[in-house]
């Protein structure tokens, strides 16, 4: 492949919102009201219409006959880029939003400088997600505002589920070899210069939240190299189960 | 004045406002919440919009359980939208049976202590893909001819509730019949698994126009009301008439050997419904009954500390503003 590097530049994009989208599309039919129920699959459809635009791109590139199903579903876990961090299960509500808070400061910093890239398809595809996402992130953190400042229940949930996602946090500022090569070239951005402004954002929420900003120094990272944590085969399993069950067709 | 004068005045008021409103409804008027109405309208449409409501809830059930597995990108982006299109109709449902003067807490108190009942095709099982092929094709298309006549019915906010309703289901059962349509024109494997779910789907699915006019025990009054145009029986009739033309174009074959065009009544005749099996069902002894109460109740359970959260979020800000404005 002659673009390789763009090849996997977009995967590391794409396969995040992927992973979240087909997490948030678990929900749907259990959330704790209806209203957020429609809102938690309202990001799932969000994040998964942004994933058909880059996979398409994607294919394009590849040029090889793959369409976005074949990247969607057809690869080995070793070959997904997602950070960890989109993996996580729906543990309750707390880690769910949590993990969508964590998540939506960095995609929507991200895509603020994507809009900027040298690449016309990559600017089209984030000027238009940066609008979803910026509900997104209204959305999750209103609700560790409303957890944290809710009832003792809540605000000891909410805190047990970032304490716990924390450690996932650095890896969205990692770099691939990829990804560096497109910084270079100006299509990518260089997420290594959002950590700043990430960090503060996601304490300030927090602050106000009444929820503390946890103090570990250790982190988890291995998505972004194919190395994935446990959870992520059974939602490959399911992601996958028909285009492995019944090769080769359309649907 | 006596006592015996003043309860002869407040039964002929009462009779003279009832057959002003029944009046009214002949005259093809919308009922609005605030207007007088028996008691009995307002019981009947509570049960029957609650139930629809609910039906919409449950309904989410059996085709969330594809979301995580569909087959393409673009299948689960639709099957996405379209479970949360039934969500957004249980929500306006609600609110318009809210109108009547109960809760929706008190309306999903009745679902789950089993008090109210929702549609019992929800509590077969989707197994397969197909499935959610034949949901959209058959279920949803029996849906909209029991629900076309109900963007008339004399009950404002029901009415219009059901023009968004069957605008957004009829575009469901194109998708519906369209994921069929690509299973028979696929592999051999695919087509099968379409069979298969027509056979599955079929009889529920003219289960779901209730009972033989015969035994049903609300026709009358709800014709009166507007609730109902037609009668079950008819509107089955309609839904086969309908349905065994489209199986033909998809070269599937109905799983009914009595069924056979009629030329004097211009009509099909079809085989005996299994009502033993019906009754099973809306006894809650179907495939799924208990595991769909189980995950409606469960996703309430496990999301009280969180609406318990969002309340005590807001009154603290209220008292928050309060000190402010002092």
């Amino acid at each position: 492949m002659k673009n390789k590097n763009l090849y996997n530049y977009i995967l590391g994009i794409a396969d995040n919102s992927l992973i979240l989208g087909q997490r948030l599309g678990e929900l749907c039919g259990h959330g704790p009201s209806l209203e957020t129920d429609i809102a938690c699959t309202n990001m799932s459809l969000d994040l998964l219409g942004q994933v058909r635009s880059y996979y398409q791109y994607a294919a394009k590139i590849a040029g090889d006959g793959r369409t976005e199903d074949d990247i969607a579903m057809l690869r080995k876990e070793s070959e997904y880029f997602n950070v960890l961090l989109v993996e996580q299960p729906n543990t309750d509500f707390g880690y769910t939003m949590a993990r969508q808070f964590l998540f939506d400061v960095y995609h929507f910093l991200m895509l603020t400088e994507l809009e900027k890239s040298t690449d016309l398809n990559l600017s089209a595809i984030a000027k238009k997600s940066i609008k979803e996402v910026s509900y997104h992130k209204r959305f999750s953190s209103d609700w560790i505002n409303r957890l944290g400042d809710g009832t003792e229940e809540s605000h000891s949930r909410i805190q047990t589920a970032i304490n716990d996602l924390w450690t996932y946090t650095d890896e969205l500022f990692h770099q691939t070899e990829a990804d560096e090569a497109m910084v270079a070239e100006g299509v990518g951005v260089d997420v290594t210069k959002l950590k700043g402004a990430y960090y503060e954002e996601v304490n300030s929420v927090l602050e106000e939240a009444t929820l503390s900003v946890p103090e570990s120094k250790y982190f988890q990272k291995g998505g972004k190299q194919g190395i994935h944590t446990e959870h992520m085969g059974y939602l490959l399993a399911e992601l996958q189960y028909m285009q492995r069950t019944y090769p080769n067709m359309e649907w | 004045m006596s006592e015996d004068q003043i309860k002869k005045m407040e039964a002929e008021r009462s009779r003279s406002l009832e057959a002003e409103f029944e009046a009214r409804i002949a005259r093809d008027e919308k009922i609005e919440p605030k207007d007088w109405m028996p008691e009995k309208y307002r019981q009947t449409h509570i049960r029957q919009i609650s139930q629809h409501a609910h039906s919409e809830i449950v309904g989410m059930l059996p085709e969330g359980n594809w979301i995580t597995r569909a087959p393409s990108l673009r299948r689960k982006v639709a099957l996405l939208a379209k479970v949360q299109d039934e969500a957004g109709h249980g929500l306006y449902l609600y609110s318009a049976c809210e109108t009547l003067g109960i809760s929706r807490d008190e309306l999903y108190e009745q679902l789950h202590s089993g008090k109210a009942k929702y549609s019992s095709i929800f509590n077969y099982p989707t197994v397969t893909w197909a499935d959610i092929g034949a949901i959209g094709w058959l279920v949803d298309g029996a849906a909209i001819i029991n629900q076309v006549p109900l963007c008339n019915t004399s009950f404002g906010p029901y009415a219009r509730a059901m023009v968004r309703v069957c605008k957004e289901e009829s575009f469901h059962q194109r998708q519906g019949y369209e994921i069929m349509l690509k299973l028979c024109e696929g592999t051999a494997e695919q087509k099968e698994l379409a069979q298969d779910a027509l056979n599955r789907w079929w009889w529920p699915s003219l289960m779901m126009f209730g009972p033989t006019d015969a035994e049903s025990t609300h026709t009358e009054q709800s014709m009166k009301w507007k609730l109902k145009r037609k009668t079950n029986d008819e509107l089955r009739q309609q839904f086969i008439d309908q349905t065994v033309p489209q199986a033909e174009i998809l070269g599937l074959t109905i799983p009914d050997p009595d069924l056979k065009w009629n030329e004097e009544r211009q009509s099909y005749d079809f085989g005996e419904i299994n009502w033993d099996e019906f009754w099973q069902v809306v006894k809650g002894h179907g495939p799924m009954n208990k595991e769909r109460m189980k995950a409606r109740v469960g996703a309430w359970e496990r999301g009280e500390w969180v609406r318990d959260a969002a309340m005590a979020h807001a009154e603290k800000q209220q008292e928050r503003k309060a000190k402010e404005a002092v």
